[in-house]
């Protein structure tokens, strides 16, 4: 099959908050660039995001980007490279100006200054108690955020591809990655996308999950077509729940909620989180919380009738600060609880929230594999892992993390394209038909597996067998549970064959780039034997020897996951920073 | 309460196949947690994958699934199931190019967004710092900035459905206005020019079906009034 051929300076497959940031300095540079994505921008994930982004502007009170760095890698757990989170957090304050200057409408204090909340984990002075860090918009944080980049890529004339469903990466027989294969949703023609630079900006992929606060599109579509292409992915055993999802819905109540004064309470009442974190309380990292949570509740001391949730209060604020602070969540509290967070206390429960890990990449956004840098291939945002959310990622360092990397990865790629010149390399035939074979095979298959049980089978097995607590038996099980489902999810069968916005076919695609997340998720959550943030087991308790159960001697490194074979390899993690002194190993208490 | 089933009949077409668009009657079986008119269409299209639709977030914020329920626009995420007379009738956004069943073309809706330059505009060299704004003039942006771009209003309101080429509509007006609004923004004489015209902005007559659908429950028709008044201000 011959399929039509674009060319590029640059192409970047996702519009969230790490695309369209890197986009602004691709397209502001002049290089030709595109964007495509199976959403309309302003669509992407990004816009959900809520409580703030973080940088030690110091509005408030005093705060230091050093500090910041600190909570970083105690947050987490010390599996983060300490180079990226260095750079991440002293770039911070830059980042967030200049999304200032692009129109970003923060919420000001007295000063006409941007707003600062405090957010779980972030300290003053080196953990010493909570601190204004976090830049909001009320709590529609993401939302504004999203339309301010989408708004400056208007001004910088990018363009974009809108409702393209990017379906492979395209690599050169050395390595070199030379674009991207993609749908259009409308018409069901397939394109291939030629570029001298490719960033994935794809976002994560919690609909591997049952429960999840994550958007139906998040599917990890480039972190399944990376690992196709034979990319390994790093730490994918680390995911975060976020301890407020409203119960049984899954949708968000953001962390602001606690900065801006919220508590949690089990049933009789009780602030248990002064037992589990006596400091930081409400505000520890979102790990710890989620996991005093479940076991309040699994020591039955949920509520409601199930006893299967605790609740988040925030009657005794005034009602000024929760309309003007938090007016979204008490619109998500009476549309999706069924409670006016002013009069009564919000059901709540830990939900899968953020994939820690992802496509290996260093502070620049190059993709690092095999100890080498993937020529022409780049990531950034959720999708990435460069490292600095480690085992654990602080709340408002996700919206962070898209616009410095976003920005590092544009500018890497502006010199690549820059050094490259003119030349573009030939694609292989093989590296397209590839492609095209699977969305072939969707066409023909008979007898096949129903897409929406698949998947479904495959969100009850993570959900069971990798969920806030890991269990050494659970796992094991859950690794063949999930190579069982693969095979299904290889011959799923669509009724629907037609060329026009086949939806059917969107799903299908995206479930095979699920299932790469799923078994690097529970391949390694089973091999890694020790308890680190988000990442505890049954068999690695906390004990002297061990406190937490994390075993630095065996276990401080990152994982790479590799689909050939579903191999794993590990790589040290970067504990020298670029100019400071390395935050040294403790125990993590808050 | 117990599972339920629920009638509808939803606006199908699919060009690849269909000669003329229907009406098709289903009946859905819903789970107790099944809420929202959204849990509903993914329960339908578990059984029927060929039913097309947007949706992303499900919480109301990506503007996504926006569509016509029993006659009025809204966003299936938010609008709950038991409030709605049966056989609950879907069907696609009104006045826009039909995709697919509830699918619409929004290329002309996102072109009147685009036509009002949806960006800060500030030639003056930029600070170091933030720009600063009070908390006063902030709250000038509170009940524009949030527009999702679902395109409820525009596609229920008249002058839109006459004029989609013309008329900006209500939600490409709503952020002319959050622009103007913006004391950081310096070009509200240009962006004033741009609307005078027959057209473009006096074409609404506060009919207010915007300000009815709208799922954020903001205002467009009141921002128009503002544009309206700074236009008259500057001719006297």
């Amino acid at each position: 099959m011959k399929v039509a051929k674009r060319t590029f300076d640059a192409v970047i497959v996702g519009a969230g908050g790490a695309g369209m940031r890197a986009a602004v300095t691709l397209a502001e540079s002049g290089l030709k660039t595109a964007v495509i994505s199976k959403v309309f921008p302003t669509r992407s994930h990004t816009v959900a995001a809520q409580g703030g982004v973080s940088a030690s502007l110091g509005n408030s009170e005093p705060d230091h980007w050093t500090w910041h760095m600190y909570d970083t890698v105690k947050g987490s757990d010390w599996l983060g490279d300490q180079d990226a989170i260095e750079f991440m957090c002293k770039q911070a304050p830059q980042v967030v100006v200049e999304l200032e200057h692009y129109g970003m409408p923060f919420d000001r204090t007295d000063e006409g200054k941007i707003y600062q909340r405090p957010f779980g984990g972030h300290m003053s002075n080196f953990g010493e108690k909570p601190v204004r860090r976090a830049c909001a918009a009320a709590d529609r944080t993401g939302h504004a955020m999203l339309h301010a980049l989408y708004q400056r890529n208007v001004r910088a004339n990018t363009q974009f591809f809108v409702e393209w469903l990017a379906l492979d990466m395209l690599r050169a027989p050395d390595g070199r990655v030379l674009g991207v294969i993609a749908m259009e949703m409308e018409t069901g023609e397939i394109t291939v996308f030629q570029a001298k630079a490719t960033l994935f900006a794809t976002g994560g992929a919690g609909r591997i999950y049952y429960s999840s606060t994550n958007a139906f599109i998040n599917t990890g579509d480039g972190v399944g077509m990376a690992a196709r292409a034979g990319i390994p992915l790093e730490d994918m055993e680390f995911w975060q729940f976020h301890p407020t999802g409203v119960a049984g819905a899954g949708v968000l109540i953001t962390e602001g909620v606690r900065g801006e004064g919220g508590i949690l309470r089990n049933a009789s009442g009780e602030r248990f989180m002064e037992r589990y974190a006596p400091n930081a309380k409400d505000l520890a990292s979102r790990d710890v919380v989620s996991r005093a949570m479940v076991t309040e509740i699994n020591e039955g001391r949920g509520c409601g009738v199930g006893k299967d949730h605790v609740m988040l209060d925030i009657t005794h604020l005034d009602p000024k600060v929760i309309m003007s602070r938090l007016p979204g969540i008490r619109e998500i509290s009476i549309q999706f609880a069924g409670a006016d967070p002013i009069k009564e206390p919000i059901p709540v429960v830990p939900t899968c929230h953020y994939q820690m890990g992802g496509i290996p990449t260093n502070y620049h956004g190059e993709v690092v594999a095999d100890g080498k840098v993937v020529p022409g291939f780049y990531a950034a945002g959720e999708c990435a892992c460069a490292s600095v959310h480690g085992a654990n990622r602080l709340g408002t360092n996700s919206l962070l993390d898209l616009l410095v990397f976003g920005k590092s990865s544009g500018e890497a790629m502006i010199d690549f394209i820059r050094k490259e010149g003119a030349a573009l390399p030939e694609i292989p035939q093989s590296e397209i038909d590839r492609s095209l074979a699977r969305v072939n095979r969707l066409d023909t298959q008979k007898n096949g597996a129903d897409v929406h049980e698949t998947r479904l089978a495959m969100q009850r097995t993570m959900q069971t067998h990798a969920g806030v607590f890991r269990f050494k038996d659970l796992l094991e099980q859950g690794v063949n549970k999930i190579l069982e489902i693969e095979k299904q999810v290889l011959q799923t069968e669509i009724r629907d064959k037609s060329k026009v916005w086949n939806t059917a076919r969107t799903e299908a695609l995206e479930l095979e780039n699920l299932i790469e997340v799923a078994k690097a998720t529970m391949i390694s959550a089973n091999a890694r034997t020790e308890s680190r943030g988000a990442h505890v087991r049954d068999d690695a308790p906390d004990t002297p020897e061990h406190p937490n159960g994390r075993d630095d001697q065996n276990w401080l490194k990152h994982s790479l996951w590799y689909r050939d074979g579903n191999r794993m390899e590990y790589k040290p993690v970067t504990l020298t920073p670029l100019t400071v002194d390395s935050v040294a190993l403790k125990t993590r208490a808050y | 309460m117990t599972t339920r089933t629920v009638k509808f009949k939803i606006y199908r077409y699919d060009p690849d196949k269909d000669a003329a668009p229907y009406m098709q009657d289903i009946a859905v079986e819903l789970d107790p947690s099944d809420r929202k008119l959204l849990d509903a269409l993914v329960k339908i299209k578990a059984k029927d994958d060929s039913m097309a639709f947007r949706r992303s977030c499900r919480e109301g914020v990506c503007g996504s699934d926006a569509m016509n329920i029993n006659g009025k626009n809204g966003l299936a995420c938010l609008t709950e199931v038991d409030s709605l007379a049966q056989p609950i009738t879907l069907r696609p956004l009104p006045g826009l190019p039909v995709i697919r069943d509830l699918i619409v073309d929004m290329t002309q809706f996102f072109k009147q967004y685009h036509s009002i330059k949806p960006y800060v505009v500030n030639n003056t060299p930029a600070p170091e710092m933030e720009r600063l704004q009070t908390p006063e003039e902030r709250e000038e942006l509170n009940g524009l900035y949030e527009c999702i771009l679902c395109a409820c209003c525009s596609t229920s309101c008249p002058s839109f459905w006459w004029n989609p080429d013309k008329f900006v509509g209500p939600a490409g007006l709503l952020a002319a206005y959050r622009f103007i609004a913006d004391t950081r923004d310096e070009a509200t004489n240009e962006r004033l020019d741009n609307l005078e015209d027959p057209y473009r902005l006096f074409r609404c007559h506060t009919i207010m079906n915007c300000v009815d659908v709208c799922p954020k429950h903001l205002n467009p028709t009141k921002a128009i009034g503002k544009i309206k008044e700074l236009m008259l201000s500057r001719t006297v």
